[in-house]
C-alpha cells in the first residue's frame, strides 16, 4: 500500500472537545502515485478533510495528530520541523477549498493574493512576483487586468475558483488537493472548473486528491477512487472497479444511493445514522449499520488488504484477502 | 390512555432536555456562577434589607459624624452620623426598583417600535428609525442629563430619563429580528390563514422575538446602574436624603481625606453589583452562543 | 468613486439627524412641564421681574417663534446669552471645548494603546498568564462606575501620596503658553515651554487615565473577540496552506480584518469618552465643556444647556460619521 508520490500510513487523529475526544481519523491509509488522480469520498464528517489537512499538517488545537506517517516524496512529513514544512506548503502540495470567496481575505485584492503566493513559494520579490500574476490568471481563463483589482466579495462563486486554482497551480505543485473544489458552485459552472483542472493538471503533471461528495464528480475526474467510512478509509480501487465491482457493504449502499441513467431500480439510503465518534463502536465502525455483519465485525477492526489485483477492502466478509 | 399518556412526556422532553443542557452548561461557566451569585445575593439583600441593615438608614446621630469603620459600624458613619452599611443595604432596594422600572419602560417602548417598524416598513420604518438616530445621536449619559434636569431632579425623572435612553436598544434590535422573521414562510403561513395584524405582532412574531431581547436586557442591566449612579452623583436623581449609591458617592467626595470609607464603600457596591450583572450577561452570551454552532 | 458617493450618503444623513437633534433638545427644554423663570428668580418674585425676564429670554412669544428663533440662531451658532456667565454661549463653548478635547484624545491614547495589544496578546496566547489578566482588567474597566475610580485614584496619587495634583490642568504660578490650538500640552510643546509641558501632563495624566481605563477595557476586549474570531476564518487557513509563516498570518491578513470592528469601537468609545469626561471632569475640577454643562444643568441655564447639548451632539455625530467613514476605507465590502 505504497504510492511513489504520497503515502499515509496508520494516520490517528483526535479532537479534544468538552463532551470528550473525538477519534477523528481512526488508522487511515491511503497513497498517491505521481501524476495520479486519486478520488476521496465519503459521507459528511467521515474524515476526508481531516485527512487533507494533516497531510498539509494544519490540524490545530483542539485537534491533534497522535500517530502515523506521512511520506511525501520520500520524507516524513510529520517529523519536519514547521520550517521545512512551510516550504512544502503552497509549493509542492497545494490545497483549494470548498467556499472560494471566504477562502480569499476580504481586505486584499485578488491580484495582492495571488502574488502573495508566488513571492512566497518561488523565494522573490513582491515586485517580481507581481510580473507573473498576469500569466497565473490567463492561464486560468480570466480578464487578467480587471480581475487583478477585484476584491473577492467582487466575484462570482466559478471566478473565486479559478482565482484559487490559479494561486494553487502557479506553483506547479507536485500534490495538488482539492477538498469540494464545485460543491458550493452551480452545476454548469462546476463542469467548466472541472474542465479546466483537468486541462491544466495535465499541463502541469501534478497529481490530485480529490475530495467529493458527488460519486459522479468522483466517477468523472478520477482514476482511483478511496471510500471512507467514520475515519476510516474502507476500499480503495480503480475507479471502474469501485462502479461496476463494489465491495465493501458500504460502497455498496453508497452507489445504491446515487441514481444512474439506465437503471431503473429505486434509490435506497444506508439504513442508520453516522456514528457517534466520541463513542464509535467497537470493531468495525460501520457494523451497527451493516447488513451482512459477521459476529467478529462487533470486535476485531478490519484492516485494508488487498483483495483483488489494485483492489483494496477494509471488510471481515474478505477475510485474509479471500472473499468467504 | 396509554398512548396519551406517552404523548405527553415525549412533548415536555426535549424541552426538558435543552433548559437541562443550558443548565449544565451553566453551572459549567465559573464567570456566569459567579454573577449569578452576586445577583442573587443583590436581590436576597434587598428583600431581606429591613432584616439586614442594623440600623435605620435614616437616622443621624451627629454625636458620630464622621466615623471610621468599626465593629458597631461595620462601614463607618457618614455626615450625618448615619451607618454607612444600613443606607447600602437599603439602598439595593433603590437600585433594584430602578432596574426593574427603566427595563420594563424601555423594553416595552422599544418593542413595540421595533414591532411596527421592522414589521410595516416603509415610511414608517424610515421615520422611527430617524428618531431612532435622533436620540442615538447624543452621548447617553448628557441625554439622560437634560432630561433629568429638564424634569427636576428627582428619583422617578431619572427613571424616566434613563429609560428614554435604553429604549433604542431594544428597538433595534427587535426590528431586526422582526424584519427576520416576518418573511419567514410560517408567518406567510398565518397569514394566508386570515390573521390579522395585531395578533400576527403580539403572538406570533413577538414571541420568538423574546430570547434576544432577554439577553440584551441582562446585558443592559450594568448600564442602567451605571447611569443611574452617574445621575445620582451629579444630583440628578434620587434626592437627599435617600440612601442612592451614586448620591452617597457624591456626598462623601468633600470628606475623601479624612473619611474616605463614604465614598469607596459606595462606590464598591455599585461596582460589585454591575459586576454581577456585566458577568452574568457574558455568560449568558457565551452559553447561547458556541451552543449554536457544532 | 463609491467611496465618495458613501461619503456624500452619510453627511446628508447626518444633516438631518442634526436637525432632529435640535427638535429634540428644543422640545427637552420647552416643551417639558418645568418653569425656567421661577427656577432661576424663585418662586415669590414679583410679578414685573417675572414677565421682564420672560421677555429678555424670549419666553412671552408664541412657541413656534421661539422655535425660529431657536434655528435661525442655531445656525447662525448663536444660542443666546448664558444666563450664568453673561457671555454668549457660544463663547462659553470655545473657551471650555479645547480643554475637553485634549482630555478626550489623551483618554483615547492610553485606551488604545493599553487596549489593543492586550487584546491581541490575549487573542494569540490563550488561557496565558496575561490573558487571564487582561479579561479580569477589561471586566473589571466596565463594571467600575468612572466617578468612584477617579476618586479613588485622586485619594490615592493626591491625597496619600501627594505624588500628582488634585484639580486644574496647570498649577497658578506656571505660565500657560500661547492658546494656538487650544490643547495646553501641544501649545506648550510647539512654543518649547518645558515647565508648562511638564505641569500640563501631570495634570491630565489622572483624569485621562481614569476617562481611558474603561474604554481600554472595553478596547481590550473587543480586539481578542474579533481577532479570535478573524482566527477561525476560511482565508486564514488559506494563508497558512499558501505556506506563509504564523506571524505573517496574523499580523498583516488576520489583524487588517480583526482590527476593523475595533476601529468602529474606538470610534464609539470617543462618544462615550464625552459622557465620561462630564463625570471626569467634575471630580478633577478639568475646565471642560462636560462640567460646564453639568453646572448648567444644575441651576438650569436654559441657553447654555441647549447650547452645549447641541455642541456635544454634534462632536458626536462626527465622531460617528469619521468611524462609518473609517470603517468603509479599511473594509471594502461596506461601500454600498
Amino acid at each position: 500500500m505504497k504510492g511513489d508520490l504520497l503515502t499515509v500510513k496508520n494516520l490517528r487523529v483526535i479532537f479534544h472537545t468538552y463532551r470528550g475526544i473525538i477519534k477523528a481519523l481512526n488508522g487511515v491509509n491511503i497513497w498517491i502515485n505521481k501524476r495520479e488522480r486519486l478520488g476521496l469520498v465519503g459521507e459528511t464528517g467521515c474524515g476526508k478533510s481531516v485527512t487533507s489537512l494533516s497531510i498539509m499538517r494544519l490540524i490545530e488545537e483542539p485537534g491533534e495528530i497522535v500517530d502515523g506517517e506521512i511520506i511525501f516524496d520520500g520524507r516524513d512529513l510529520l517529523k519536519l520541523p514547521e520550517s521545512e514544512m512551510m516550504k512544502i506548503r503552497g509549493k509542492e502540495i497545494s490545497m483549494i477549498f470548498q467556499e472560494p470567496i471566504s477562502a480569499l481575505n476580504p481586505v486584499f485584492k485578488v491580484g495582492y493574493q495571488i502574488a502573495e503566493a508566488i513571492a512566497h513559494a518561488e523565494n522573490v520579490s513582491m515586485k517580481d512576483a507581481y510580473g507573473k500574476v498576469k500569466d497565473a490568471l490567463e492561464m486560468v481563463g480570466l480578464d487578467w487586468k480587471r480581475t487583478m483589482n477585484l476584491y473577492p466579495h467582487e466575484l462570482s462563486g466559478g471566478m473565486a475558483q479559478r482565482v484559487m486554482i490559479a494561486m494553487a497551480l502557479v506553483t506547479k505543485p507536485k500534490l495538488l488537493i482539492a477538498d469540494e473544489p464545485t460543491s458550493a458552485l452551480d452545476v454548469t459552472i462546476q463542469a467548466q472548473i472541472l474542465k479546466l483542472l483537468d486541462e491544466l493538471i495535465k499541463e502541469m503533471g501534478s497529481a490530485v486528491m480529490m475530495i467529493t461528495h458527488d460519486m459522479g464528480v468522483a466517477a468523472e475526474f478520477c482514476d482511483k477512487i478511496a471510500v471512507m467510512y467514520a475515519g476510516n478509509v474502507v476500499e480503495y480501487a480503480k475507479t471502474e472497479e469501485i462502479f461496476e465491482n463494489p465491495l465493501h457493504p458500504y460502497t455498496r449502499g453508497l452507489l445504491k444511493a446515487v441514481p444512474r441513467i439506465g437503471r431503473s431500480e429505486e434509490l435506497e439510503g444506508v439504513p442508520g445514522v453516522v456514528p457517534d465518534l466520541v463513542d464509535p463502536p467497537p470493531g468495525c465502525r460501520f457494523h451497527p449499520r451493516c447488513g451482512d455483519r459477521l459476529d467478529v465485525c462487533s470486535s476485531k477492526k478490519p484492516e485494508l488488504v488487498e483483495v483483488e489485483e489494485g483492489h483494496f477492502v477494509a471488510c471481515h466478509l474478505f477475510h485474509g484477502g479471500v472473499r468467504t | 390512555m396509554e398512548y396519551q399518556e406517552s404523548e405527553r412526556i415525549s412533548r415536555w422532553r426535549p424541552l426538558i432536555e435543552d433548559l437541562k443542557h443550558t443548565m449544565y452548561l451553566w453551572r459549567k461557566n465559573k464567570l456566569a456562577m459567579i454573577g449569578t451569585v452576586i445577583i442573587l445575593g443583590f436581590i436576597i439583600v434587598a428583600i431581606f434589607a429591613p432584616v439586614l441593615a442594623p440600623y435605620d438608614p435614616y437616622q443621624q446621630n451627629l454625636h458620630n459624624r464622621l466615623a471610621p469603620p468599626s465593629r458597631e459600624h461595620l462601614l463607618g458613619t457618614d455626615q450625618f452620623g448615619r451607618d454607612v452599611l444600613s443606607r447600602i443595604i437599603w439602598g439595593t432596594r433603590i437600585e433594584l426598583k430602578i432596574i426593574f422600572l427603566v427595563t420594563v419602560i424601555s423594553t416595552a417602548i422599544g418593542t413595540i417600535i421595533g414591532l411596527i417598524s421592522g414589521y410595516f416598513g416603509g415610511a414608517v420604518d424610515e421615520i422611527l428609525m430617524r428618531i431612532t438616530d435622533m436620540f442615538l445621536a447624543f452621548p447617553s449619559l448628557v441625554l439622560a442629563m437634560a432630561f433629568a434636569a429638564a424634569l427636576g431632579p428627582s428619583l422617578t425623572n431619572a427613571i424616566i430619563a434613563i429609560s428614554v435612553i435604553t429604549w433604542t436598544v431594544y428597538a433595534r434590535l427587535v426590528r431586526a429580528e422582526t424584519m427576520k422573521i416576518k418573511s419567514t414562510l410560517y408567518i406567510e403561513a398565518i397569514r394566508a390563514l386570515g390573521a390579522g395584524t395585531f395578533r400576527i405582532l403580539f403572538l406570533h412574531i413577538l414571541p420568538m422575538t423574546i430570547s434576544p431581547i432577554l439577553v440584551q436586557m441582562t446585558l443592559r442591566m450594568g448600564t442602567i446602574i451605571l447611569t443611574a449612579a452617574g445621575l445620582g452623583f451629579l444630583g440628578l436623581g434620587a434626592q437627599p436624603p435617600t440612601p442612592e449609591w451614586g448620591a452617597m458617592v457624591s456626598d462623601g467626595r468633600l470628606y475623601m481625606m479624612n473619611a474616605w470609607w463614604i465614598s469607596t464603600f459606595s462606590g464598591l457596591a455599585i461596582a460589585l453589583v454591575v459586576l454581577g450583572f456585566n458577568l452574568l450577561g457574558d455568560g449568558i452570551r457565551d452559553i447561547l452562543d458556541p451552543r449554536l454552532r457544532r | 468613486m463609491k467611496l465618495w458617493y458613501f461619503i456624500m450618503k452619510r453627511l446628508f444623513l447626518m444633516v438631518i439627524v442634526l436637525f432632529g437633534i435640535l427638535v429634540l433638545v428644543f422640545f427637552i427644554a420647552k416643551i417639558i412641564p418645568a418653569d425656567p423663570v421661577g427656577a432661576l428668580l424663585g418662586g415669590n418674585a414679583p410679578p414685573e421681574l417675572v414677565d421682564e425676564l420672560k421677555h429678555k429670554l424670549g419666553l412671552d412669544k408664541p412657541l413656534i417663534i421661539q422655535f425660529i428663533d431657536y434655528i435661525k440662531g442655531a445656525l447662525r451658532g448663536d444660542f443666546g446669552i448664558s444666563l450664568k456667565t453673561n457671555r454668549p454661549v457660544i463663547e462659553d463653548i470655545k473657551e471650555y471645548f479645547p480643554a475637553t478635547m485634549e482630555l478626550a484624545i489623551f483618554a483615547i491614547i492610553i485606551a488604545v494603546g493599553i487596549g489593543i495589544p492586550l487584546g491581541i496578546f490575549s487573542a494569540v496566547k490563550r488561557n496565558s498568564f496575561v490573558d487571564h489578566f487582561s479579561r479580569i482588567f477589561s471586566i473589571l474597566g466596565v463594571s467600575m462606575p468612572v466617578f468612584w475610580t477617579g476618586l479613588l485614584l485622586l485619594l490615592l496619587f493626591y491625597y496619600k501620596l501627594g505624588l500628582l495634583p488634585g484639580s486644574g490642568r496647570l498649577e497658578l504660578f506656571i505660565i500657560p503658553p500661547e492658546p494656538k490650538t487650544g490643547l495646553i500640552i501641544l501649545d506648550a510643546l510647539l512654543e518649547g515651554n518645558w515647565e508648562a509641558f511638564w505641569d500640563g501632563l501631570k495634570h491630565i495624566i489622572l483624569p485621562a487615565f481614569v476617562l481611558g481605563y474603561a474604554s481600554s477595557a472595553s478596547i481590550a476586549r473587543m480586539t481578542r473577540a474579533s481577532v479570535l474570531d478573524v482566527l477561525r476564518q476560511d482565508f486564514i487557513r488559506t494563508a497558512k496552506a499558501k505556506g506563509l509563516p504564523k506571524r505573517l498570518v496574523i499580523y498583516k491578513h488576520a489583524l487588517k480584518n480583526a482590527l476593523i470592528p475595533v476601529v468602529t469601537l474606538i470610534g464609539l468609545r470617543f462618544g462615550s469618552l464625552l459622557e465620561g469626561a462630564v463625570l471626569t471632569e467634575t471630580i478633577f475640577g478639568w475646565p471642560g465643556l462636560g462640567r460646564y454643562i453639568v453646572n448648567a444643568l444644575l441651576v438650569l441655564d436654559y441657553p447654555a444647556i441647549m447650547g452645549g447639548t447641541v455642541f456635544i451632539a454634534l462632536i458626536y455625530s462626527l465622531a460617528n460619521l469619521v468611524v462609518d467613514i473609517t470603517y468603509a476605507v479599511l473594509d471594502p465590502r461596506m461601500r454600498i
